[in-house]
């Protein structure tokens, strides 16, 4: 892209209220032209209510949302230049599917031949080329949800709005329409504003992702950033899986840390943390960044000093529990504190999972850049 | 499944449904075949009713002055009808997307007439439109303003009031046959517009239709099933309608219910009665003919 990047949606102090129930709390957030947007959050959270206000189905308590420069206020949702996808897909089922894709174009006044073309061509993209006749009770769950971004997109909209696309499709389905909405997306070149709760979803589609935690905008960043980077202990925990500790920053220089846990012992760091010493953070730790190994001999901590290499953290413990999931397996390890520390360690070759098995002592080290430390 | 469950068990489904079965065939179908039988009979006396098979009742039935009574029955049913869907429509919807505090409370209103005795309600319409009754004294009210207003302008008053004869005509019985069947219309169009996803409503508006198209194109024709049912429901009564015609309407107002009440009463003619009462079932076995043939016809596309 080489225009610098034009906020198409602008959401600006937005408040709603349900009595008084905050289902949005004072959201601000821009979202740029051309992106693949998408609100990720737990149910509950206000993300689908962020949704239907910039469709118009709610109207804000409180605050502004500007579409392409334009205040939305007042402006009902058969005027607003957006369109939805709905979860249920809202397929017409006494339409066809030309009539179905042909419904807002017919309304907008458009005749004739250009109709047949556009549908034609709406139905090519989301490749359904040859269903104009199909009735919606003929069609798979899939295919409806292809009828519903076909009827959205033959309108142009500025804004493509999902409520949760792929919720209702078993899991295959929703791996490949997760590729080919990214590249449908690409295509028509449509702002897209996804809602889903579904993390995968969400961190293998979207340009950036804003997690929604009780109205609010927890964090706002493109999906690495989330993963390797999260914010807080909210989005470290619901995106992807964490170990999170309790501790004490205990030194704080430019180029290390370390934080005193009471559960995972002293955890050092290979940068600065610019937090107030002394401060109570957290210390999250993602499962696949922890390397396992059979302890070498000797006293424990010691022993697993040498286990690890130069400048990496370590710790020992005993297997508790595993779990086999086929690409990977999952460990639950006790360690010598007392705590719990989950492990992820893929299976690379057939017979690795044989290498561990319940009640084994096992060490373990990470690298100092591996754990990200909370402030909140 | 559940299908198989009573199969299997044919003594819980016996259980369940014969003492239903014996007091429909006890209670229906025996008294129906009765009267069947007198209508190919013929008056033997005072009390006396000989079965001859002969056709000669429902020949008679056909005689002009009966035809244009069954089709003027026709017509005040299918006004009424017609009326009431057009007035029962948006009290329907209105119920459908009130909040659910208010829903309850509006339903209870449709249904609270349904605990009050038709004679009694019909009784007290009367009394709502009689000369002396609420509706022409309030026109009347309204009418003495007017007349002062004038004169408070200096202009000549208006002549006496003279009541409106809105009672024992033909727009006494429609009106007293919608409000009678009105709670009929309605409560089958809320069931089908309660089913109806809302999101197909909200799919519609988002793509550019106003509410007025929105409604014309995906809520009515989605809502076609309670429609039918809403216009069976209210046709097939308000075509056997006999109460309401015969408190309400005039001498020139009676429906095909009343010719049928006076041939079993004053005239003591069983057997013409009888004749009558079954082309009325005919016809409504026609209805509900077509109307299951018409929901077959978009299953077989």
């Amino acid at each position: 892209m080489t225009d610098a990047p034009r906020p198409i949606i602008q959401i600006q102090n937005v408040s709603k209220r349900f009595g008084k129930v905050t289902a949005v709390d004072n959201v601000s957030l821009d979202i740029m032209a051309g992106e693949f947007f998408v609100l990720l959050g737990p149910s509950g959270c206000g993300k689908t209510t962020l949704l239907r206000m910039i469709a118009g189905f709610e109207l804000p308590t409180e605050g502004h949302i500007l579409i392409d420069g334009q205040d939305m206020a007042g402006i009902p949702p058969n005027k607003r230049p957006v369109n939805m996808v709905f979860q249920s897909y809202a397929v017409f089922p006494h339409m066809s599917v030309a009539d179905n894709v042909a419904y807002g174009l017919k309304i907008a006044g458009v005749r004739g031949g250009e109709v047949k073309d556009r549908v034609a061509e709406a139905l090519e993209l989301v490749k359904l080329g040859g269903f104009e006749d199909r009735m919606p009770d003929q069609m798979s769950g899939g295919q409806r949800q292809r009828v519903a971004l076909a009827r959205s997109l033959i309108m142009r909209p500025k804004v493509l709005l999902l409520d949760e696309p792929l919720s209702a499709l078993d899991a295959k389905l929703r791996a490949q329409m997760q590729f080919e909405l990214a590249d449908l997306q690409d295509q028509v070149g449509i702002t897209f504003v996804t809602v889903t709760h579904d993390q995968d979803e969400a961190l293998s589609m979207a340009s950036r992702i804003a997690v929604i935690n009780k109205g609010d905008v927890a964090q706002l960043a493109g999906p690495s950033d989330l993963y390797e980077y999260p914010a807080n202990r909210f989005v470290a925990d619901f995106v992807g899986s964490v170990n999170i500790f309790e501790g004490k920053l205990t030194l704080d220089e430019p180029d290390r840390a370390a934080v005193d846990c009471p559960g995972l012992g002293r955890v050092y760091l290979n940068h600065g943390v610019t937090g107030p010493h002394g401060a109570d953070v957290w210390v999250a730790l993602r499962p696949e960044k922890i390397y396992l190994h059979v302890p070498g001999e000797g006293k424990a901590v010691r022993a697993a000093a040498q286990d690890a290499p130069e400048g990496h953290n370590f710790a020992r413990g005993t297997i508790k529990g595993m779990s086999y999931l086929g690409d990977i397996t999952l460990y639950d390890i006790e360690l010598e504190s007392g705590a719990r520390l989950r492990v992820s360690r893929p299976n690379l070759s057939r017979h690795d999972q044989e290498d561990f098995t319940w009640d084994d002592k096992v060490s373990m080290h990470w690298r100092a850049d591996s754990p990200v430390v909370l402030l909140g | 499944m559940a299908e198989q469950d009573w199969k299997a068990n044919k003594r819980v489904f016996a259980a369940v449904s014969v003492p239903t079965l014996l007091w429909t065939l006890l209670f229906f179908v025996i008294p129906m075949a009765i009267v069947w039988f007198y209508s190919f009979g013929e008056n033997r006396g005072l009390t006396e009713i000989e079965f001859s098979g002969t056709l000669e009742n429902y020949k008679r039935a056909t005689e002009f002055l009966y035809l244009s009574i069954f089709g003027k029955s026709f017509a005040v049913a299918a006004l009424v009808t017609l009326i009431c869907l057009i007035v029962g429509f948006p009290v329907a919807m209105a119920i459908t997307f009130a909040s659910e505090k208010w829903r309850p409370w509006l339903l209870l209103g449709i249904m609270l007439p349904f605990w009050t005795n038709l004679l009694i309600r019909t009784y007290a319409l009367m009394m709502l439109l009689g000369t002396q009754g609420f509706a022409n004294k309030g026109l009347g009210a309204l009418w003495d303003g007017a007349s002062w207003l004038k004169t408070l302008v200096g202009m000549q008053p208006l002549p006496t009031w003279e009541p409106v004869q809105l009672l024992f005509n033909n727009f006494a019985v429609v009106f007293g046959l919608v409000y009678v069947h009105l709670p009929f219309m309605v409560l089958p169009l809320y069931a089908a517009l309660d089913r109806l996803d809302r999101s197909l409503i909200e799919a519609s508006l988002d793509l550019g239709a106003g509410h007025f198209r929105t409604i014309m194109r995906i809520v009515v024709p989605l809502a076609a099933p309670g429609i039918v049912a809403g216009v069976m429901i209210t046709l097939i009564p308000a075509l056997g309608a006999y109460l309401t015609p015969d408190l309400m309407g005039g001498t020139d107002s009676q429906m095909i219910a009343n010719v049928i009440e006076r041939q079993f009463k004053k005239a003591n003619d069983w057997p013409f009665g009888a004749a009558l009462s079954f082309i009325l079932i005919y016809a409504m076995f026609i209805l509900i003919a077509l109307q299951s043939m018409r929901r077959k016809v978009p299953e077989a596309r």
